[in-house]
């Protein structure tokens, strides 16, 4: 069996701030993680093989310092990893990103040939959830977005059977192989990283993969040219007019807790009502 | 390769886009009104409110998709989609659409757009949407802004300027679909604001075939398991929360919490420390990785208002936040602020609410 894990590398955007005067973000000294919901498809990927054997292909699309995010693939235990790399990717949004990993996956594939995909629900930093579902499509796997648990996976048949997140409800749902999974976070804790598989992490040279390697001929498909979206204008959001108005300032506790249910009364008077703080 | 959101800011210059011709036929706003179970998401009247605004902005007809597997329940949801701005139906019943399933809905939607041809085309942001969203828009090749908080028309080129929180919400950015018809966007539940009901609209129903029979599809639904009727869901739609912040200490003093949304009749939500923490469960974190609200009255307790916790309960009527800290950022948008000691205020607050309403009980 054959699984590739799509992970991004992203900024750990709990640091990131915003420049006060020029609108723009920060991003120096601001530590480069891998997407914390890619932990998640990374972990179910190796318990698949832990359990059924196989290899686990770790892909990301990025920068060159992105390899830092496959070294940590490696080190959880990971078999292969690549970099897909190229000034031509650069200005993808999700349309184009989807397009250049679903070739290179095409292009894996024609060694190995894939079986599963792994993503993650999402990206910390572009939160769209639509690469998984655009990968799948051109690829023509069976999607399955949201999954919280596999609950069966046969090689024979060829079947796999998984729980996924829907509205109000559990949706257990079996389709086929070859298949792309977007993981659900909290569904598993990754593991800790192995002696052997740190030295290895250590050692590797990172694969890289231009679009040439990858098979992409189609430039117009890639990049800037190949992303149907573009950003117009990016801005703060605007601050409330007005700050809070005080209650209770020289109050003590009782006195601060009538204040609120006066004002509540007299300011808002019908939700005061509906609240059954006043009775006309 | 920065971001996924979009690409990075076309150099500024003129607006006008030369639409190709073909493009510059899709013509109409639509909907898709998701069904589950026969129960339509509120999410989709909300975005026909929204919807029917940018259709009267560029004079063209609002339309609501349907897709199910009862056409007695597609009907129903087409009247009350006329009531809340629609302006023709597009139905497509067949017993193969009874649970969601990507394949067939991918092929009903795109078929329908393909024949039609929408400019616009809006869908919920919630799993089903989602899910939906990213395929469909990668089967059309076209784009797709996710989460958008806000949408508007280009005047310069009636194209749809979609804005969306980036960055965890510290920046926000407006998106546009340049060559490419239909512009996608999905918006989260509780964003826009409900629309009235207008009972006496009515409009067309155009019903088509789904272009698939059962044998075609691969995945097949073993089961449902519905999620317990208390958990879940209610919050969005919550008319009062009570919400506690790491502020509150410890898990124990969550009691306090819960206790004043009992004498409220409110629901319980929370900051993201706080559901990592498992003082809430995860399902009742509120704020842009949790859910969106807009309750008339958002009490928050210990919350700080970090942005990512804002974006998702902003909207709310009355904020009343208590917080210790003169100056916690959540003092810079709530109505009533109230510095002190959540863990000392809310007791003493709940025991007042209680004799007050216990007083007019016994008057009225
Ligand atoms: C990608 C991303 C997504 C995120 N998504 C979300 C999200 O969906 N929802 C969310 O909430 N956060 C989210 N966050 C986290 C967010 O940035 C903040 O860290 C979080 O909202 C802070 O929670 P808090 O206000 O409870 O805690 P803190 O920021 O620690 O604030 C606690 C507050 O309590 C006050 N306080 C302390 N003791 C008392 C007391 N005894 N009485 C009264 N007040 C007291 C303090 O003055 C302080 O203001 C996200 C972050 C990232 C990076
Ligand atoms: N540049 C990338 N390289 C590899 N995988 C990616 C990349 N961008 C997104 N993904 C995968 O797609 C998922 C959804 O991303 P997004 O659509 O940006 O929210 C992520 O969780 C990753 O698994």
């Amino acid at each position: 069996m054959h699984i590739v894990v799509c992970i991004k590398q992203v900024p750990d955007s709990a640091q990131i701030r915003v420049h006060p005067v020029t609108n723009t973000i920060m991003r120096q000294g601001v530590p480069a993680i891998i997407n914390p919901f890619d932990v998640f498809a990374i972990e179910e990927a190796l318990r698949l093989k832990d359990r059924l054997g196989g290899r686990v292909t770790v892909l990301t699309m990025g920068p060159p310092q992105a390899e830092d995010a496959l070294r940590k693939a490696i080190a959880y235990g990971a078999d292969d990893v690549i970099l897909l790399t190229d000034r031509a990717f650069a200005g993808a949004d999700t349309l184009a990103t989807s397009f250049a990993l679903a070739q290179t996956i095409r292009k894996i594939g024609e060694e190995h040939p894939v079986d599963l995909v792994f993503t993650g629900k999402q990206t910390i930093d572009g939160d769209t959830a639509q690469v998984g579902p655009g990968i799948a499509k051109r690829l023509g796997l069976q999607l399955l977005t949201y999954v919280s648990a596999i609950d069966a996976l046969d090689l024979e048949e060829r079947s796999i059977t998984v729980q996924r997140r829907s509205e109000g409800g559990v949706q257990v749902i079996r389709t086929c192989l070859p298949a792309l999974i977007t993981m659900l976070e909290g569904s598993n804790q990754i593991r800790f990283a192995g002696m052997d598989d740190m030295f290895r992490s250590a050692r590797l040279t990172v694969p890289q993969w231009n679009k040439d390697r990858a098979g992409i001929e189609d430039v117009s498909k890639i990049g800037l040219k190949g992303s149907p979206t573009v950003v117009s204008k990016i801005f703060t959001p605007k601050p409330r007019a007005v700050k809070a108005q005080r209650i209770g300032a020289d109050l003590d506790a009782s006195g601060t807790a009538n204040a609120i249910l006066d004002v509540l009364s007299s300011q808002h008077p019908r939700l005061a009502q509906e609240l059954g703080l006043i009775t006309h | 390769m920065s971001e996924n959101t979009a690409a990075p800011v076309k150099p500024k210059g003129k607006k006008r886009l030369e639409l190709d011709p073909r493009l510059a036929a899709y013509k109409g706003i639509w909907v898709f009104v998701e069904m589950e179970r026969g129960q339509v998401h509120q999410v989709s009247w909300e975005l026909l409110g929204e919807g029917r605004k940018l259709a009267d902005i560029l004079n063209v007809e609002l339309g609501a998709v349907i897709l199910g597997g009862s056409s007695d329940e597609l009907s129903a949801a087409a009247r009350s989609a006329f009531t809340y701005g629609a302006d023709v139906a597009y139905i497509v019943a067949d017993p193969i659409l009874t649970d969601y399933r990507n394949e067939p809905y991918t092929k009903a939607m795109t078929d329908l757009v393909n024949r039609y041809q929408p400019e616009i085309l809006l869908l919920g942001a919630t799993t089903l949407g989602r899910d939906l969203a990213g395929s469909v828009a990668t089967t059309l090749l076209t784009g797709l802004t996710a989460d958008c908080t806000e949408l508007a028309i280009d005047p310069d080129n009636r194209g749809l300027l979609a804005t969306r929180p980036t960055f965890g919400g510290s920046l926000l950015c407006t998106i546009q679909t340049l060559n490419y018809r239909p512009q996608m966007a999905t918006i989260r539940p509780r964003v826009m604001a409900m629309p009235d009901a207008v009972p006496e609209r009515s409009g067309r129903v155009i019903s088509e075939n789904l272009q698939m029979q059962e044998d075609d599809i691969i995945a097949k639904v073993l089961e449902f398991i519905p999620d317990e009727a208390q958990e879940q869901a209610q919050l969005a739609y919550a008319d009062i929360i009570v919400a506690g912040g790491r502020g509150m200490g410890k898990t124990e003093n969550f009691r306090l919490i819960w206790d004043l949304a009992a004498v409220l009749g409110a629901e319980v939500g929370g900051s993201r420390p706080v559901t990592h923490a498992g003082w809430l469960p995860a399902d009742r974190q509120i704020g842009q990785s949790g859910k969106t609200v807009r309750p008339k009255l958002y009490i928050a307790a210990g919350i700080s208002g970090a942005i990512q916790h804002r974006v998702g309960m902003e909207a709310s009527d009355v904020i009343i936040a208590i917080n210790n800290d003169p100056n916690a950022p959540i003092f810079d948008f709530a109505t009533y602020g109230i510095v002190g000691d959540a863990v000392q205020i809310l007791p003493v607050l709940t025991d007042a609410l209680r004799s007050r309403l216990a007083v007019n009980r016994r008057a009225g």
